[in-house]
């Protein structure tokens, strides 16, 4: 066994799972003793030998994986100490490994591999020298500067052992030297860290950050002496990038993601016009029909057919993970009521109604002669009664209603499982006791299942969530094997509550669930990605296999039995109880919610309730012995199947549209809808406290009260604690997209040359200090998208690349506001975890608002007495204001709206600027502007902004403002703008300038070319039609 | 519920108000009792310092401005028809009379249109139809904790300004907000269950 030479506490737990192990077919034997005297109808049984086979497998290999953590954190322990690798690597400085360093890694995945990483990154080259004193071997040093690192995307550079970023502008001049005798074409200049040699670690930290603003790499080389900086440097700094002394802990990039993706989107995938119109899943039980007709021509035995084991064991539990790992939590919580009225009442409904209908018209007459009772009715009735997910998610997912609709149709399918589980069971044994012997006491008992089964089943699944989520917390070592613990550990619950006879649906769904939130904290960003597209390779395989054996079984005579009054019957059932159903519960409910349930939906809803290879697995179980007529239900449920995946499936498309039914609709995040969103947010919480109820988000705030105190400590890395943030997940796919359409741009035109020409004169910017926290990824965009808009001819790829920009942008603008934004009331204690906040960081925002109010109220106290009038007053809040942009900014303000001919200022106006520091301010105006406007806008603003001005009482901020507002030069040549204003007001006479560091100034100059490159990408968006702008 | 008629005997006006918030008689007289309890010293109407003492507003980043919205014109006293009025913006909208309403008649005060218009005000301190940037920084001044630098603020604002702005004055009007947020989901965003 592997771990046997290991000793401590890891070998414990090892050795307890060992034990547990082989205690297993012990019990087994226990089982399988008593199982043969059990009589009636048990609450719970205890079935080993029904999971046995698959169990032992995923056990052994949860047990081998554990075992590799606790090797391998061995090992690496060992060997962590002595070595330093001479090598390019990336070092996880312990704290936010999926900012900082996969989001580098990130970049190089879909990149042609770490050889091209060079061309992409801002390849910051660190060196001990102090270049001031010796650039020629500055230079030679960068030029040793690894492979990988050629042409682009340059230099930082380190000031040796001067300490805390003095890095004064000659240094910034010899690195731009440097580079430039290194490179032949000159490109980037960036800006700068330092790093003392043997780092004070916390003062490096802030002093960085001071140096460069929240958004820069931190590079530092940990020579063997200094080995790993530890982590608390790293809270201060957002991201670092240890170099040439490493300590290497996640897995390079890996490929992994893409090879899946290619093995994900399967064949079976039918081309794109037929499965707009048709549902796939509709096609492939016609494929497997055939199929099935060939096979049974062939040798007339149906020798492939859905057997209940494989599908219940190996084709269900993924889908049904899928579902639950990436299920929209907040929506689903905020929709349970509803969804487990459907699930609950709603099937035990449809069951009801349906076999007692049947029966009804059985006794009647009208279906001939049949050798079954009321009780085969109602098992019948409970199998077809269910909802399927595979169904219901298959032809939905191509359907695309709202949200809410979906989550309310696709959360009863998975729900509706432990009713489904006990009815099928309950009537079953009835069935199998015979109806005279059922007694009360077994109807009481089934009730009593039902709790059983549900909540145990859930139980089960919440326990192995809180174990693969604690697992996951320790792999930081081992992330290669991460991406196998989230499939075995919830097929294990799966499997656990199988052999419990609890819901197994919802053991797993709600492993999936509750750990989704810890997991993808803990994980690093490549096993996530290996988990999402595995997950979904799995998932769609599963139901392309499901859909197709459901065609191949039917084809096999032995099984059909028609009586068509029976058929019929059942499908007019099914469809119109549904319907009532719902009606129904929807009334009721509509009394309760607030989003209102319209005949719509209730329209959608009832069509949506489609059956599918759960009834059918479920059905082909029945006993021929008990069930006389087996044969008959089963080629009715065919029939059900059939009908409402082909039928059913195939029209609700044409019905939601007819119908007008609200879609979902894809969107880019706006700026102004999530400033608004959060506003209203708090104006509702603030009207709530004012009208005195209490809100609709107790509940919730307790739970997330407590996920933030006890669970997510528990349960996540501490670095994922801290920075871990929903927002940036949807920011590094949108990078990640950004990446791949770079790359697909360069395949396109044969290499990636377009970014080395020589027009990349305008990429100078690596944009380090953006006002845009903790975002690598934004600055390496940035990076991307310059060089672009000078080579591109191409419109469509333009205008494509345009709106990647513009997400990217957005979302970085969205993050810094997600992520600073004072969180209202109900949101603020849910949020598990966020980037840079202490744990008690609702307690330090509201004390925050509430020092300003306070301090608001008591302005308003002493003008109101002392008789100042309104404007005076808003007078000295707008100069306060000034002053302290004064203070504060060294920067003209970003996003001025400038010509293009920005694009093509070269490297010689940028040397201009770099040795006279004390021109920058006029910079922005100078270079992107045309002359002309910035003559009036001087007149303009010594006009408005003259201190004069603003002492004035019968000043009002708004005329002012109009002398702010923006408008593009090519608009209206004569309208003010704002660059030269601010770079008035900024003239470095005012000595906060001085206690910056050089290396801001010189990024800060960056960040402003850029920032007017990027203006005009913008501009047009809104303003222009997009051929003004080529 | 006997007492309820003898309740809502007790609102001046009642039926009026009903009439023009759309409030049910239930939620109007909780309100009223939610009214008085605000009401210190039982003046009848309520200053600015009776919804100041509801604790979780002053830790509100948008506490105080809500709080003006209470007192339009510069008034010092809100009355009970004035404080149902505010706060019938945030009725959910009820789908059963749509259309059959008379055109003369004023549109409810929960219609989208007025909902935005509440938020509008928000924004929009000097009143003149416009949010200016200023007035946007304002805003995000309030609702952005310290840690983010001026130049990030102005940056957002800036954009948040442009992203909405059409006719390029620089300024965000009324028209421009709505359109902002068409897709939003306002009906369902700004309404209240409770206050049916």
């Amino acid at each position: 066994m592997s771990g046997r030479g290991a000793p401590g506490p890891r070998c414990g737990l090892l050795l307890a799972l060992l034990l547990a192990l082989g205690a297993l077919p012990r019990v087994r034997g226990v089982e399988e003793q008593s199982g043969g005297a059990s009589q009636g109808f048990q609450v719970v049984s205890f079935k080993w030998h029904h999971v046995k086979d698959p169990y032992i497998i995923a056990l052994w290999i949860l047990v081998a994986s554990l075992a590799k953590i606790g090797i391998s954190s061995l090992a690496l322990a060992a060997w962590s100490g002595a070595h330093s690798v001479p090598h390019w690597a990336f070092w996880d400085t312990g704290v936010n490994l999926s900012t900082k360093v996969s989001s580098v890694c990130l970049l190089r995945t879909p990149l042609l591999g770490a050889k091209d990483a060079g061309r992409f990154l801002p390849v910051i080259y660190w060196t001990d020298q102090d270049i001031a004193q010796a650039p020629p071997s500055a230079a030679s040093t960068c030029a040793q500067a690894p492979q990988s690192a050629p042409s682009h995307a340059f230099v930082c550079i380190q000031v040796g052992t001067r300490g805390r970023g003095r890095v004064a502008l000659p240094e910034s001049e010899n690195a731009k030297t440097a580079t430039r005798q290194l490179q032949t074409p000159v490109s980037k200049t960036a800006a700068v860290g330092f790093v003392p040699k043997t780092p004070p670690v916390a003062d490096l930290g802030q002093a960085y950050r001071k140096a460069l603003g929240n958004n820069a790499f931190l590079v530092c080389e940990a020579s063997g002496a200094t080995g790993p900086v530890e982590a608390e440097a790293p809270a201060a700094v957002p991201r670092a990038i240890l170099l040439n002394g490493v300590s290497v802990t996640g897995p390079p990039a890996s490929c992994s993601s893409h090879a899946l993706c290619a093995i994900g989107s399967p064949s079976f995938h039918l081309s794109h016009k037929v499965t707009s119109v048709v549902p796939e899943s509709a096609l492939l039980i016609v494929l497997g029909l055939v199929l099935g007709g060939i096979v049974w021509a062939a040798d007339h035995i149906a020798s492939f057919t859905l057997t209940p084991t494989v599908f219940f064991f190996y084709l269900l539990p993924p889908i049904v993970l899928d579902a639950g790992y990436f299920m929209p939590n907040r929506l689903f919580f905020g929709n349970l009521g509803t969804i487990l009225l459907y699930a609950v009442v709603g099937t035990v409904w449809n069951a009801a109604t349906t076999g007692l209908s049947l029966y009804g018209v059985f006794l009647s007459g009208l279906m001939g002669d049949l050798k079954v009772g009321l009780l085969d009715f109602l098992l019948f009735g409970s199998l077809i009664a269910a909802v399927d997910p595979v169904a219901v998610l298959a032809v939905f997912e191509e359907v695309h209603v709202n949200e809410v609709l979906f989550i309310i149709v696709f959360g009863e399918s998975l729900l509706n499982d432990a009713v489904t589980v006990v009815l099928y069971n309950v009537f079953e044994s009835f069935v199998t006791l015979g109806g005279d012997k059922v007694t009360g006491v077994d109807c009481v008992k089934g009730i009593v299942s039902f709790f059983v089964v549900s909540l145990g089943g859930t139980l089960v699944g919440v326990v192995f969530a809180f174990l693969l989520s604690l697992v996951t917390r320790f792999t930081k070592h081992v992330r290669i094997i991460e991406p196998g613990f989230v499939f075995v550990i919830s097929y294990l619950s799966y499997l656990t509550s199988e052999m419990l006879s609890l819901s197994a649906i919802l053991a797993i769904t709600f492993c999936g669930i509750c750990c989704q939130k810890y997991v993808k904290a803990n994980i690093s960003e490549q096993s996530a990605t290996t988990v999402r597209y595995t997950m979904k390779m799995l998932a769609s395989g599963a139901e392309t296999i499901i859909f197709m054996f459901l065609g191949i079984s039917a084809v096999n005579p032995r099984i059909w039995k028609w009586n068509t009054a029976f058929v019929l019957l059942t499908l007019v059932f099914i469809s119109v109880y549904r319907a009532i159903g719902v009606v129904l519960q929807t009334w009721v409910l509509n009394r309760y919610r607030m989003v209102q349930l319209e005949i719509i939906d209730q329209v959608v809803m009832s069509y949506g309730g489609l059956r599918g290879a759960v009834a059918f697995a479920l059905v082909v179980l029945l006993d021929e012995q008990k069930v006389k007529e087996r044969n008959l239900f089963v080629s009715t449920t065919i029939i059900v199947v059939f009908f409402t995946v082909v039928f059913q499936g195939l029209t609700i498309k044409p019905l939601v549209q007819w119908l007008k039914v609200k879609r979902s609709q894809h969107r880019e995040p706006k700026l102004n809808e999530k400033l608004h969103g959060r506003a209203f947010d708090h104006i509702l919480s603030a009207i709530e406290d004012i009208s005195g109820q209490i809100g609709h988000n107790y509940l919730r705030d307790k739970w997330s009260n407590f996920d933030r105190k006890f669970l997510s400590k528990i349960l996540m890395r501490r670095s994922a604690q801290k920075s871990r943030d929903r927002i940036l997940n949807v920011f590094h796919e949108l990078n990640l997209k950004d990446a791949i359409s770079y790359v697909a741009e360069g395949e396109r035109r044969g290499s990636l040359a377009f970014i080395r020409s020589p027009s990349t004169d305008n990429m100078v910017n690596v944009d380090f200090s953006t006002p845009r926290p903790s975002t690598v990824e934004a600055s390496v965009s940035y990076l991307l998208r310059e060089n672009v808009s000078a080579v591109c001819l191409d419109m469509q790829s333009l205008e494509q690349r345009r709106r990647s920009i513009r997400d990217t942008e957005d979302m970085a603008t969205h993050h810094t506001l997600q992520q600073y934004l004072y969180k209202p009331r109900q949101e603020y204690k849910h949020l598990y975890s966020r980037h840079e906040l202490t744990p008690n960081e609702d307690e330090k925002q509201d004390k925050e608002i509430f020092h300003r109010t306070m301090r608001k109220r008591l302005e308003s106290f002493k003008s109101a007495k002392l008789g100042i009038n309104q404007n005076k007053k808003a007078a000295k809040l707008y100069k306060r204001e000034r002053a302290q942009k004064r203070r504060n900014s060294s920067i003209p303000n970003g996003k001025l709206p400038m010509e293009s001919p920005v694009h093509n200022f070269t490297i010689k106006e940028k040397d201009l600027e770099l040795s006279d520091p004390e021109e920058a301010p006029d910079y922005g105006a100078e270079m992107g502007g045309g002359i002309e406007f910035l003559a009036n806008v001087t007149q303009d603003t010594t006009a408005t902004d003259s201190p004069s001005g603003i002492d004035n009482p019968v000043f009002s901020p708004d005329e002012d403002l109009s002398a702010l507002s923006r408008v593009p030069p090519w608009l209206s040549p004569g309208e003010t703008v704002v660059p030269s204003q601010r770079a008035r007001v900024q003239i470095p006479c005012s000595p906060g300038n001085f206690h910056r560091l050089a290396p801001f100034r010189l990024s800060s100059k960056s960040v402003d070319s850029f920032l007017q490159a990027d203006a005009p990408e913008e501009q047009p968006r809104t303003t222009l039609p997009e051929s003004t702008h080529m | 519920m006997g007492s309820l008629g003898s309740h809502a005997a007790r609102i001046p006006d009642a039926d009026s108000i009903r009439r023009e918030t759309g409030f049910s008689q239930a939620s109007l007289l909780r309100l009223y009792h939610r009214f008085r309890a605000l009401d210190r010293n039982k003046k009848g109407y309520l200053s600015r310092m009776d919804l100041q003492q509801i604790g979780a507003l002053a830790v509100n980043p948008l506490g105080e401005r809500i709080i003006d919205s209470f007192f339009p014109d510069g008034n010092l006293r809100l009355d009970f028809p004035g404080f149902v009025r505010v706060l019938a913006h945030f009725r959910p909208i009820d789908d059963e009379d749509p259309g059959i309403r008379d055109p003369k008649e004023p549109e409810p005060l929960n219609s989208r249109m007025n909902k935005l218009r509440f938020a509008f005000q928000l924004y929009d301190l000097d009143r003149d139809g416009k949010i200016s940037r200023h007035e946007m920084l304002q805003v995000l001044r309030l609702m952005v904790g310290v840690q983010v630098t001026e130049e990030q603020l102005e940056s957002i604002a800036d954009r948040t300004v442009q992203e909405a702005d059409e006719d390029g004055d620089g300024a965000v009007s009324f028209l421009e907000f709505t359109k902002s947020l068409e897709k939003m989901d306002i009906e369902q965003k700004m309404s209240i269950r409770i206050l049916k």
